[in-house]
């Protein structure tokens, strides 16, 4: 999103001006040279090294030893390191970061790449001629892991969005408790508002950033959901999320079972007890956790199971309280970058027109001191469009840093749903609590009920062990539940860690980035002013 | 005291206090801005301090109370009367801001004030003017006369107001007569400085209008750092232990550069985008200038034609022994006096406007190379601020930074 803004900038200028702009620098060669000579990536200084333990990089062009600028301490120039730490923004590969941490070996890797964009006709039954277009993209991966098919492995498939929101969908279900990437958005006011290229490159790039995020997540990473989306050519073979209207109509017909009881519920599948009640299909497993969790919130009993990880309680806090300041950073970030490329931006204009001064009292020259003045000028002219250029590399870099600060806002929300599976796998466990204590009460009082009539109760005695029936499955059921908790706690619990720590990790590289990115610009740009006025000097007699 | 003692002292014939008193020096400036009067009769006044030794003056020293008008009328009648040289500018009127009246108005006022009264002092026939001793010497109530007077109604005299006639009359008769472009100088070279100078207008203009938007980038960087930094802090605040530390103190920083970057908008206001704006007026005193060589060389040739035609029909009446020609001969006499004068005054302006455009394009160069030196200076001074700045954080954030590696590492163990 901000990259579009820096191309602006250059389209913006016509083609003359950019030449008449090349031609007053050409003319000091020795300035040129320094210049293009920053603009090759030929030392590749990553964020990871220590610009304080790296030699003191000498710069070349402006900065005289004498200056009396150079601190006395004469720590090494950022100058240098600015141009040359970051990768390129196009350059996709980032996996220098995340396998400085994670603790995988160094030769673990899955590199993934979205491409190609496509468009292909739906071939469907329709009676509508042309039939729906979509767009597919190249999904290309390397890897040596071994489920893969080994080392060295490369291969490509060709997927569509409903494809990624399959495989999103899909990795919700598997990896509750996780703090799951959040897929990009379907966005169908954008499509329309945009220009179809424009939005389909757009949307190459987010799907690639989001594979990327699932391919440096530890345990997704190693998902078989992810497996099949990478490399089985053709079709999707992920069951796709099922729509509401067929959900409903299941819930349907498993309704009357569930509210009569009985043996239908000895029929439940446990394992869906392990998975959050869903629309439709658990109508009734719905109102009754609706009805437990009022009865948590409103009535003021206590449930018999609670949140009893108080670490947990204080770090899930914390974590709340971390989005609104986090979220203003990130947009005074941008209020910031928008600034500094405005500030090069005028810086630029004033020098193109001291660009045009110049040329205009050079060819109009009758008095020497018209040429003076012009020779003057044209230094004015060649230290603003310098200093234009810095501020815009400042800029790339700066907004390099910064969107740090953006992606620790979407992963905000990954950890918000993480939380969200826990306390609705804890809902579940409490629902059957109650639920167990509620039957054991009303085989209490059916026996009680019972044992007061002579020779008992032929009718009682059958629904207390049709009863005693349900308790077994509500036990059973209990006992899947409580182990899904278990492991979203414990999942909750590592993710959390792992989140600390990276975010704390991130968040230092990325200040000390910024700052070494800041002070490099300034650096460099001080050189340029110095010596502007080193040139101007012989004005300044009688003053200071 | 004003900021630009130097232009003062390198003007002209203008000596610094320090040589002996021999040498003859008016030295003048501009201060103290005092805001007077309330609401819409609001104005500013400023003392004006005059230091010389020439003998046309009172004394060695004098102070008078002068408000814009008064430097107004002073423009006035030195352009009135001193034509072909170009008079100094003055800022504009500005009827908007009057009533703001900002801090950073009066003071750019009060600058540029100085300078044009400091430009004329320096300017050796122009410090001759008896308005300008007037100006510099009289008391607040001479000056409120003379003030009121000139910007009345008639403000034009009789005198004025008559070669207006005389201008439109002219102009009928050129139709008349067949002439239908106004006459005009055929001088190749001073058709090159006319066009100079109006094509200079145009690029100093632009040159101005982006040097006023840097400044106004300045401030909106410097705000952006502050809101910035103040996020920041708030960031730290929430995360806690070393890296909230780290936070702060870049937040820290980022509001002190805030601070550096608004000084520096002054700075480059009062010293780069001001001398470029003046630069613009000048270029258009000029123009007026040029306008009234226009005017002068026009009555210099109707005046010739007429005495010609005068001429003419007097020689017929001396033909012809009409009792008339005494009195031709006397009107005749009295055109040729006229045609004479204007002529003078005609040949007067070009001399002096070939003198001027020499001094004025030397004026310039140095103007022009002092503020070019202050830009670089100040632009100099920001960038080394503000890479210190950033640099004496990073010993900080090294520190920071290896307490959060140490207690990450002790976590995973």
């Amino acid at each position: 999103m901000m990259n579009h803004e820096n191309r602006d900038y250059e389209e913006a200028h016509p083609h003359e001006s950019q030449e008449v702009m090349e031609s007053v620098l050409l003319d000091d060669p020795s300035d040129a040279q320094s210049f293009t000579g920053h603009l090759q990536p030929s030392r590749q200084v990553t964020v990871s090294d220590d610009p304080l333990l790296s030699s003191p990089l000498s710069f070349t062009a402006g900065q005289s030893p004498k200056s009396p600028y150079n601190t006395f301490l004469d720590p090494p120039s950022y100058a240098e390191a600015m141009f040359a730490s970051s990768d390129s923004p196009t350059n996709g590969h980032e996996t220098s970061e995340p396998s400085s941490r994670s603790n995988l070996s160094s030769s673990d890797y899955l590199y993934i790449s979205v491409s190609d964009q496509q468009k292909e006709q739906e071939l469907t039954n329709s009676l509508v001629p042309g039939g729906n277009t979509y767009y597919t993209y190249l999904i290309t991966t390397k890897t040596n892991f071994p489920e893969y098919g080994g080392p060295g492995s490369e291969f490509s498939v060709r997927r569509r969005f409903r494809d990624v929101v399959t495989l999103s969908d899909r990795l919700a279900e598997s990896y509750r408790g996780y703090f799951i990437p959040i897929r990009p958005d379907k966005s169908t006011v954008e499509s329309q508002v945009m220009q179809k290229q424009e939005f389909v490159e757009q949307r190459r790039v987010a799907l690639e950033k989001y594979l990327k995020k699932l391919a440096a997540h530890p345990a997704i990473r190693k998902s078989e959901e992810l497996r099949v989306f990478l490399e089985v050519k053709g079709k999707l073979p992920l069951i796709q999320s099922t729509d509401m209207a067929s959900r409903m109509l299941d819930g349907a017909v498993k309704l009357p079972k569930q509210l009569i009881g009985g043996e239908a519920v000895g029929t439940v599948d446990l394992n869906e007890v392990a998975q959050p009640a869903k629309g439709g299909r658990d109508l009734l497993r719905i109102f009754k956790e609706l009805k437990q969790s009022v009865t948590n919130d409103w009535v003021g009993t206590k449930p018999l199971v609670v949140e009893e990880d108080t670490e947990f309680t204080e770090r899930k806090e914390k974590l709340i309280e971390l989005k609104q300041p986090l979220s203003d950073v990130s947009q005074q970030a941008e209020s910031l970058v928008k600034s500094q490329q405005d500030m090069g931006e005028t810086m630029g204009e004033l020098g193109l027109a001291f660009v045009k001064l110049t040329k205009f009292e050079t060819e109009e020259a009758i008095f020497d001191t018209q040429r003076t003045r012009a020779a003057d000028m044209r230094n004015v002219a060649t230290a603003a469009v310098k200093a234009s250029r810095l501020y815009r590399e400042l800029n790339t870099q700066t907004i390099k840093h910064l969107d740090k600060l953006h992606e620790y806002l979407s992963t905000m929300l990954s950890v918000s749903n993480a939380f969200s599976d826990r306390s609705s796998a804890l809902l579940t466990v409490q629902t059957l609590s109650s639920e167990l204590v509620s039957l054991h009460s009303r085989i209490e009082k059916l026996e009680v009920a019972s044992s007061k009539i002579f020779g008992g109760d032929k009718t009682r005695m059958r629904k207390t062990e049709e009863m005693k029936k349900a308790v077994r499955v509500t036990e059973n059921a209990k006992l899947c539940a409580d182990r899904e908790y278990e492991r979203i706690k414990e999942n909750n619990r590592s993710e959390l860690e792992r989140f600390d720590r990276e975010r704390q990790n991130d968040f230092m590289s990325m200040l000390r980035g910024f700052v070494v990115n800041q002070a490099g610009f300034a650096e460099k740009t001080a050189a340029v002013w110095e010596k502007l006025a080193e040139e101007t000097n012989g004005y300044l007699r009688d003053s200071s | 005291m004003s900021m630009n003692s130097t232009q003062r002292s390198l003007s002209g014939s203008a000596q610094s206090p320090r040589s002996p008193s021999s040498q003859p020096f008016l030295s003048v400036s501009v201060t103290d801005p005092v805001k007077l009067g309330n609401g819409v009769q609001a104005y500013i006044s400023y003392r004006v301090i005059t230091k010389t030794n020439f003998p046309e003056y009172q004394g060695p020293e004098k102070i008078v109370i002068r408000r814009y008008s008064d430097f107004v009328w002073l423009r006035d009648r030195l352009f009135e009367k001193y034509k072909g040289i170009f008079i100094p500018p003055i800022p504009e009127k500005s009827a908007v801001e009057k009533f703001r009246f900002s801090a950073e108005f009066i003071e750019m006022r009060r600058q540029a004030l100085d300078i044009f009264i400091n430009r004329v002092a320096s300017h050796h026939e122009l410090q001759q003017s008896e308005d300008l001793r007037t100006f510099l010497q009289a008391d607040e109530e001479t000056m409120e006369r003379l003030r009121s007077y000139e910007t009345g109604i008639f403000k034009k005299k009789p005198a004025d107001l008559m070669q207006i006639f005389k201008d439109v009359q002219s102009k009928v008769s050129d139709v008349v007569l067949g002439k239908e472009k106004p006459v005009e100088e055929s001088n190749p070279e001073y058709e090159k400085m006319k066009h100079y100078i109006f094509e200079l207008e145009n690029h100093l203009a632009e040159a101005q209008k982006h040097a006023y938007r840097l400044v106004k980038r300045h401030r909106e960087l410097g705000q952006s750092l502050s809101d910035f930094g103040k996020a920041v802090k708030l960031l730290g605040a929430c995360e806690g232990n070393a890296l909230g530390k780290s936070f702060s103190e870049l937040g820290t920083k980022s509001e002190a550069l805030s601070i550096k970057l608004q000084k520096e908008a002054h700075h480059l206001l009062m010293n780069f985008e001001e001398p470029l704006k003046d630069y613009v007026r000048a270029v258009q005193s000029i123009k007026a200038t040029i306008s009234e060589r226009a005017n002068a060389f026009r009555r210099h040739c109707e005046l010739a034609e007429t005495m010609k035609l005068k001429e003419i029909n007097l020689d017929k009446l001396m033909l012809t022994r009409s009792d008339k020609v005494g009195e031709a001969e006397h009107e005749y006499n009295e055109l040729k006096a006229e045609s004479e004068q204007a002529t003078r005054t005609f040949e007067n302006i070009v001399k002096l406007m070939n003198e001027e455009i020499v001094r004025f394009q030397e004026q310039k160069t140095l103007d022009m190379g002092i503020a070019f030196h202050e830009f670089a200076k100040g632009q100099a001074r920001l960038a080394n601020g503000i890479a210190e700045a950033w640099r004496s954080l990073l010993p900080k954030l090294e520190a920071c930074s290896s307490i959060v590696n140490s207690s990450n590492t002790t976590e995973q163990t």
